[in-house]
């Protein structure tokens, strides 16, 4: 089992890098924060033992949005760096609205009774989500390699501005 | 030991940091890393409930695995559009992108 010490530390940065996601007013530095918070959600699916997963988070997050992102940040970029990411004017009324629905949820997880289940992770666990991915869950797995085709040719097409 | 509602409560953390970026920020692409931050507590949400309540299936994870793909072509789409508009309007500031056709 994880112990609480290393699950609050790995939490604690990546809560902490999340908000520096959000408050910093340098859009390159949130980006870097960003594939920090994704390399601490990486760390939690080890700890939630779907290792799978965790690589597949570090290579698709950290890897590749983080850096489609900072693409999209290097080709719009406009005026001062220094000042590209800033708040409009819902800052105020939009932190109100967010701790609003946390302050919701958190109290919902707290009153819920979970059935907690006492079976333990089976030793072969990718083994498992292999048999399981491409048995019986195999028409969503086509359909979600159909829709990452078809997105990325829409997104070929839209950011190249086909003419006729 | 950590249990199921510690991992639920450092989604929802994360959750309501991504919709205060997505919601309060000016930029679009920062929009963006907002909605990415989103997606990616759903997934410790979807991963802690497969591990403390069907830990002998994997069925919370094959779910996960469909988000990602989601997220990942959202965010291909997303700036792509961005760029486009970008190239026309010079602008990425969602308070200027309000029309509907130009």
């Amino acid at each position: 089992m994880v112990s609480p010490i290393t699950f609050w530390i790995v939490a604690g940065v990546t809560i902490l890098a999340a908000l520096a996601v959000v408050s910093l007013k340098n859009l390159i530095h949130s980006a870097l924060w960003l594939v920090a918070a994704f390399v601490g959600v990486a760390a939690t699916y080890l700890m939630l033992e779907a290792e799978f997963l965790a690589a597949v988070q570090v290579l698709v997050y950290a890897g590749a949005i983080s850096i489609l992102i900072v693409f999209g940040v290097m080709l719009t970029r406009r005026g001062d760096i220094r000042e590209s990411n800033l708040f409009t004017r819902y800052r105020v009324s939009g932190g109100v609205i967010s701790l609003g629905l946390l302050v919701v949820v958190v109290s919902s997880i707290m009153k819920s009774k979970w059935i907690i289940s006492r079976e333990i992770v089976p030793e072969n666990n990718v083994g498992l989500l292999a048999q399981n991915l491409l048995g019986q869950y195999v028409i969503p797995f086509e359909v979600a390699a159909i829709l990452l085709l078809v997105a990325l040719v829409g997104a070929i097409i839209i950011a190249k501005e086909v003419r006729d | 030991m950590v249990g199921l509602n510690e991992y639920l409560i450092f989604a929802a953390i994360l959750f309501c940091i991504g919709l205060y970026g997505a919601v309060a920020k000016k930029n679009a692409v920062a929009v963006l890393m907002g909605i990415e931050l989103m997606l990616n507590s759903v997934n410790i949400n979807l991963i802690a409930f497969n591990r403390f309540l069907t830990p002998s299936e994997v069925t919370g994870q094959v779910f996960a695995i469909i988000v990602v793909v989601v997220a990942a072509a959202e965010v291909a789409v997303g700036l792509a559009l961005i760029l486009n508009i970008y190239r026309q309007r010079l602008t990425t500031d969602v308070n200027d992108l309000d029309w509907l056709k130009w």
